[in-house]
């Protein structure tokens, strides 16, 4: 039983990444049509933003302390971060301890920039292009992404911890009367998910209760109709884009103390942030969630001792397994309509 | 000629005298000068180049007639590689029986894969494919190690003793046809130029050309037709009463036996089989060549191929050592500019290079290399076109 | 069949043909990787040797592969007598005199090997085929390293591995023409377990999660092993795939498991993310069994611990080589590299530059650069100086034996690369085995006949 609630926690946390990364990519499928390769990429940058962040705020002067010395005898080089001058030692630590959370602000600009570049300068011209050139181009644009950020920060993860606050794991399980250590839980992994929860919600909220998100509604729905009302979905379609990488964005920057960032991480996520969308149904933003959470708590139970001791390598093709079976019995995934990329 | 129109023939003609004389062509350079660095002629790989043209052909006829998109092509590429490897290891180092078996099981993988996946269409499609060969990589990898070496993958060894073959004790196996060794090269000495006709590149270059032939068969045949109407309509089809489910089954065991085909030719051109040979990116990697050279065009998978393959092991050799020696004759501060600038598409960074150049070759060629072709044909047609009305496009192909 | 090769081509490359022959063809048939002249493949002729660096340019072991490769180019330059010679004046075996291999001037190539067996063997096969490489090294992992290893048999080749962990690979997979430095998965088990049961006592019980591949299986069984020998218990022990990047589904369970001992059979990217979340669901603060709960880390990589950040504290693990060491060799290659690069290097570098030394050393103690003699010169050979200690390169099976390092996550480090510190020089004796030991192969594992490629 405590076995089985931890998994379930396991997976709502898994979930939540593919759950947010499908997200995203529903609503590019959805609204643009365009099948976006470089989404991962965009999951990463948004990683990376958290690790740009930390670095800007431990920008350093260096004082050379003659007391001791570095690895080649020479005297030792301190890096001062300057906010170490002007707020004091402690202070400054506090801050930059912080850089993940205070990342989620300075990520939002970034990824608004980038996504609407991305539409506008290169997606935008692909819409009445057959799915084939989108994959092309999209993949090459993933490609140039995480290249340039491997020839900027190297290929080796870099850690960026949680706030000293939300470090460390609390005893889930004491709080419903197990044992202790029965069922243990980082904190981070909780806010991560409540921060999923939220941007879920905000994302559903905003298409629901706009006007703006019923015109996307529309739009996703038929496209053609709404621009002979004389709207300007285009415009609109832009904006929608620039959501999408924002919610790509902020699930990377929150995944960062989860998992150091390393410039591969969003292909390690795409093709299985696909398989999510598509398990989904696609078109369907109920359903990305949904499935993103299915399988992220499957895959969890399948990496359980008890269960690889019965079917040995089920924890290497659960998810895909999953997928193989859901499609077979629901023709367009969980919640998907008819005719979306069905050709 | 040979059952084929008079375009199709001088196409196959092309490819013939092409193939036959890749070693001179991609030599062009002189030994020991500075541009030897893009030198493609040697066995290696002139096999690859080959090789992957054999995968791309297999996976056009899938994907640019029925309009099919599996994302899981490499899978057969594998269990092709892996039947043929323990051919050879257990029944013959001959590579013909490697090769067929190679076939044989990829064909069957395909009919199996197959028969599931077709049972949807478009992106779940190739959901469902893709499902199959990254739990064929995974298992591979892991829980088959005993069938398939795991992560050091298969490879000829001295304990090998093939059935069919007299080997001596201790002595380990080479891939050979009927005694002659794939490794066997001649060396053509002319003037600073060297160039190597080797015996495993002919091999695969003959089985490329059959493979060629038989694909501008299909793309020409009724059933190739009948493929085509599965992508322009499918529901037309289904109300004139045909299914096409049968059709589109027969492309796909089609296009897994020629990834089957080239994963045979793979093991017989260099013994060795690894499990990343199925892993998700290299069926990306087909898909890719492909839309590079240009769907449904029976040359442009073969170039994409050649372009991609090129890059990964051309420019990924060049490293900043050699950009020194390119642009020595350079004043000092410009010679280190120029080699920084150029420095991040090279080596390391050749990644970067390739993925500008799908940005470039789709952004400006919709329709891939072979666009970029007929481009340049139709400039030479316009020229031509006073002596000759109908000498342009002597390389179009397909559609 | 007459034979010919890539010594043409060398000799080419020296310009000495000229234009002489341009008119007249000259034809020469034969096997290719042979060469009639010499009796073995790409006997080098003019002044140079070309040397094969093959490592991974890109893909998750980039940077380590960056090491090495600049190792590799330090190298080069000592031979040739630039820079302050490094390890060559510690060196004990003293033939290298800053001319080169037997007085030829050292050339390389570099390839990518993508850490994909498939691409590894590409890039080594166009060293051979095109630039006529006499030796080619590197790699960063064992799939690669069995790979190439068998394509260097193949073609008459000596390959130097790299980085490479696996028993396999002087184990079940060893060739006659490849050599290891490395030490392996049975001595990091062998030096590893009395430290763990020093610090941690006897009677303790181990939950090993373990990469779901041959360096995984090999490492595990390994540490099993030897910390069954010293009284551990195995409680049980999980296959993770190696595409994994979030572990908590496996870490998440062991604390309910009984056991008090975590061991990540995990290397690179799978170590850095498997070792983050076990101190996420706080392993390292918890009691188990009435004892603190500990972690251990069979291989370490320098570079990579990195990417854990604090997470390395205090965890037990092996490494071959630690830039902190004292001894003279270490301490002039640290200088010659951090002067060169601003950064100590790695231990994947130092073992890359100390395979390119010893192959250069046994090519001019040979005096020969056919594959079968410089086999014959480096087996058996016994060397000090580069850095391990009295080193001893086994003829049975072509590994390196020497002092082990176990090493521990530094409490408060100096400086960046300040992670690991040093906590036992584990003596060569205590992880010497025998040739044909089970783990590597048992008694049916050979090398074969070493192949010059003729």
């Amino acid at each position: 039983m405590d076995a089985i609630i931890l998994q379930i926690l396991n997976g709502l946390d898994k979930g939540s990444a593919y759950a947010l990364i499908a997200l995203g990519l529903t609503l590019i499928f959805g609204t643009l049509g365009v099948v976006n390769f470089a989404h991962g990429a965009l999951f990463m940058i948004g990683a990376f933003c958290a690790v740009t962040l930390q670095r800007l705020l431990s920008l350093s002067h260096e004082v050379v302390d003659e007391t001791r010395t570095d690895f080649l005898g020479n005297p030792l080089k301190v890096e001062v971060p300057y906010l170490q001058d002007w707020l004091g030692a402690e202070t400054a630590a506090a801050v930059i301890s912080w850089s993940v959370p205070l990342a989620i602000l300075f990520s939002i600009p970034i990824m608004i920039v980038v996504g609407v570049a991305m539409e506008r300068g290169l997606i935008k011209h692909f819409y009445k292009r057959p799915h084939a050139d989108q994959i092309l181009v999209t993949f090459g644009l993933a490609i140039v992404l995480q290249e340039v950020i491997k020839y900027y920060f190297g290929a080796n993860p870099i850690p960026t911890p949680a706030p000293e606050a939300f470090t460390g794991s609390f005893d889930f399980g004491a709080l419903i009367g197990m044992d202790p250590y029965t069922i243990i839980y980082p904190y981070w992994r909780l806010v991560y998910f409540a921060f999923a929860m939220i941007i879920i919600a905000g994302v559903f909220a905003f298409l629901q209760f706009t006007t703006f998100g019923m015109v996307v509604r529309a739009g996703m729905a038929d496209r053609e109709t709404v621009g002979l009302l004389g709207i300007n979905i285009d415009k609109r379609f832009t904006i929608m884009f620039a959501i999408a990488a924002c919610v790509a964005g902020l699930a990377g920057v929150m995944y960062a103390p989860i998992n150091a960032p390393n410039y591969h991480m969003g292909m390690d996520f795409l093709v299985l942030s696909f398989v999510v969308v598509v398990v989904g149904g696609m078109g369907s933003l109920p359903g990305a969630v949904a499935a993103g959470f299915l399988l992220g708590i499957l895959e969890s139970f399948a990496s359980m001792a008890a269960v690889i001791d019965i079917l040995p390598g089920i924890n290497q093709i659960i998810i895909y397994l999953v997928a193989i079976i859901i499609l077979l019995t629901r023709p367009r995934g969980l919640m998907g309509r008819k005719g979306v990329m069905e050709e | 000629m040979l059952g084929l129109g008079k375009k199709d023939f001088s196409l196959l003609m092309l490819v013939l005298v092409l193939t036959m004389l890749a070693p001179f062509i991609l030599n062009p350079f002189p030994e020991g000068s500075g541009m030897a660095q893009f030198n493609a002629g040697y066995p290696d790989l002139m096999q690859r180049f080959v090789i992957f043209g054999i995968f791309a052909i297999g996976f056009n006829i899938l994907f640019g007639l029925t309009g099919y998109l599996s994302f899981g092509h490499a899978a057969f590429l594998g269990v092709g590689s892996y039947a043929a490897i323990w051919m050879m290891k257990l029944v013959s180092l001959n590579v013909i029986p490697a090769m067929i078996m190679g076939v044989i099981f990829a064909g069957l993988f395909a009919l199996v894969v197959g028969f599931i996946s077709l049972r949807r269409s478009g992106i779940y499609f190739s959901i469902l494919t893709l499902a199959f060969a990254q739990m064929s990589y995974a298992l591979a990898y892991s829980v088959l190690t005993p069938i398939t070496g795991g992560e050091t993958g298969l490879q000829l060894k001295s304990t090998d003793n093939p059935i069919l073959s007299n080997l001596a004790e201790g002595e380990i196996g080479r891939a050979s046809l009927f005694g002659l060794d794939m490794r066997a090269s001649i060396e053509l000495e002319m003037g600073n130029w060297l160039f190597t006709l080797n015996m495993g590149y002919y091999v695969a270059a003959f089985v490329m050309l059959i493979a060629f032939y038989i694909a501008i068969r299909i793309f020409r045949s009724p059933f190739g037709v009948m493929l085509r109407a599965v992508k322009s309509n499918q529901n037309r089809m289904n109300y004139t009463g045909l299914n096409p489910r049968p059709y589109t089954l027969a492309a796909f065991v089609i296009s897994g036996m020629y990834a089957g085909l080239a994963g045979g030719l793979m093991v017989a051109m260099d013994t060795q089989v690894g499990p990343e040979r199925m892993f998700w990116t290299a069926s990306g990697e087909v898909v890719l060549m492909t839309i590079l050279g240009g769907v449904g065009t029976l040359i442009g998978p073969v170039l994409g191929a050649g372009l991609i393959k090129y890059m990964e092991n051309i420019i990924s050799k060049i490293n900043s050592d050699i950009l020194h020696t390119w642009f020595a004759f350079l004043p000092d501060g410009l010679e280190d500019l120029v080699v920084t600038l150029i420095y991040p598409f090279i080596g390391k960074g050749w990644h970067l290079t390739l993925g500008i150049v799908f940005m470039l070759v789709v952004i400006f060629l919709p329709g891939g290399l072979v666009e970029g072709g007929q481009r340049i044909a139709r400039l030479f047609g316009k020229r031509r076109k006073s002596e000759d009305g109908s000498s342009a496009g002597k390389t179009t192909p397909a559609e | 069949m007459s034979k010919s090769k890539f010594t043409r081509r060398g000799l080419l490359k020296t310009g000495a043909l000229g234009g002489a022959g341009l008119a007249m063809p000259t034809i020469f048939t034969g096997a290719v990787w042979a060469d009639a002249h010499s009796g073995f493949t790409n006997a080098p002729q003019g002044d140079t040797v070309t040397l094969g660096f093959n490592v991974p340019q890109t893909g998750p072991y980039a940077d380590e592969g960056a090491d090495e490769l600049r190792a590799y180019e330090l190298a080069v330059e000592h031979l040739n007598g630039g820079g302050d010679g490094g390890m060559i004046p510690t060196f004990s075996s003293q033939t290298l005199d800053g001319t080169g291999i037997l007085g030829k001037r050292v050339e390389y190539v570099t390839g990518d090997t993508q850490t994909k067996s498939d691409a590894a063997r590409a890039s080594a096969r166009s060293m051979i085929e095109k630039d006529g490489a006499v030796m080619i090294t590197g790699g960063s992992s064992s799939g690669v390293a069995v790979a190439v290893q068998a394509l260097c048999q193949e073609a008459g080749i000596i390959f130097m591995a790299g980085l490479t962990h696996s028993n396999d690979t002087t184990g079940k997979d060893r060739k006659a023409n490849g050599f290891r430095h490395f030490f392996n998965s049975y001595m990091s088990g062998a030096a590893l377990a009395p430290v763990l049961a020093n610090a941690y006592g006897t009677d303790r019980k181990a939950y090993h999660l373990t990469a779901d591949y041959n360096w995984g299986y090999t490492t595990e069984e390994a540490i099993t092993a030897s910390t069954e020998a010293m009284g551990w218990e195995t409680v049980n022990a999980v296959k993770t795939p190696l595409t994994q990047t979030d572990f908590s589904s496996y870490i998440a369970p062991v604390l309910q498991s009984g056991a008090d001992v975590l061991v990540l059979n995990h290397y690179g990217g799978n170590m850095v993310n498997s070792l983050t979340n076990a101190v996420q669901f706080g392993l390292r603060d918890a009691q188990a069994n009435g004892k603190n709960f500990e972690i251990v880390v069979p291989l370490y990589s320098r570079l990579m611990a990195r990417g854990a950040g604090a997470n390395v504290k205090g965890i037990f693990g092996s490494t071959n080589w630690h830039w902190s060491l004292t001894d003279a060799g270490s301490q002039a290659f640290v200088r010659s590299f951090g002067t060169k690069y601003g950064f100590p290097p790695s231990q994947a570098a130092h073992t890359c530059y100390v395979q390119t030394l010893l192959y250069a050393d046994a090519v001019n103690r040979a005096g020969s650069f056919n594959p079968c003699a410089v086999a014959e010169a480096l087996e058996g050979f016994e060397f000090d100086g580069l850095g391990n200690g009295p080193t001893l390169y086994r003829a049975e099976d072509h590994q390196c034996f020497k002092d082990v390092l176990v090493v521990k996550g530094k409490e408060n480090p100096e400086n960046e690369f300040d992670l690991l510190e040093i906590v036992e020089i584990t003596p060569v004796d205590q992880v010497t085995y025998a040739p044909d030991h089970p783990q590597f192969g048992g008694a049916e594992a050979s090398l074969g006949t070493c192949n010059p490629g003729a």
